[in-house]
């Protein structure tokens, strides 16, 4: 039984890899590509460690499993900000599409 | 099926390559070396699930971490180097 629910879980976290990476390929811009390969790919490999977990309960891997889970959530979010902030001052335009620029000013 | 999986993400890490390789300015290829990294650390997972040997968790973690400083390493080098100079 956990484990159909742990490959349940692979099989989501992997579809929503495929996603972010269909989005790396297909959209217009810098951060707008930064965004879609973030942020799914941050779901996918918590759903992938969270089936790890599922598979082998509370023991030392699972329990490392939820460590590695909190070190993505922070680790892949702070890398996003950083490189969203130095793509802008090293100074790539965002495209046509975007409308409004707050950090402009600053 | 976990075997199919992991063929799966290993086809998956073309598309950030194509995106290193292709990519119109620098920080398209660096968006793509960050991804490549995380995509590396889910094949590790699916490894881990297949072997069943426990101890490769840690190079999980290990390879999460690195990818991290390398990617903050990148974006300080892009943000204190401008397109004109």
């Amino acid at each position: 039984m956990t484990e159909i629910v742990s490959n349940i879980l692979i099989a989501i976290g992997s579809l929503f890899n495929l996603f972010s990476c269909i989005g790396l390929i297909r959209l217009p811009d810098a951060y707008n590509r930064l965004q879609a390969s973030t942020k799914a790919i941050t779901m996918g490999m918590c759903t992938i460690l969270l089936g790890v977990t599922v598979r082998y309960g509370f023991t030392g891997v699972g329990v490392k499993a939820l460590l590695a889970i909190v070190v993505i959530f922070f680790t892949a979010t702070v890398s996003a900000h950083t490189l969203a902030r130095g793509t802008y001052r090293f100074g790539i335009k965002p495209g046509k599409e975007t409308l409004r620029d707050d950090f402009k000013e600053s | 099926m976990l075997q199919y999986i992991l063929y799966f993400q290993i086809l998956l890490c073309v598309f950030p390559l194509y995106r290193i390789i292709a990519g119109p300015t620098i920080a398209d290829r660096m968006v793509g070396i960050e991804k490549l990294g995380i995509l590396v650390t889910s094949i590790g997972v699916i490894v881990i699930l297949l072997t069943n040997q426990s101890w490769m968790i840690d190079i999980v973690i290990a390879w999460t971490i690195l990818s991290f400083i390398s990617t903050l390493t990148l974006s300080k080098y892009l943000e204190n180097k401008k397109l004109n100079d």
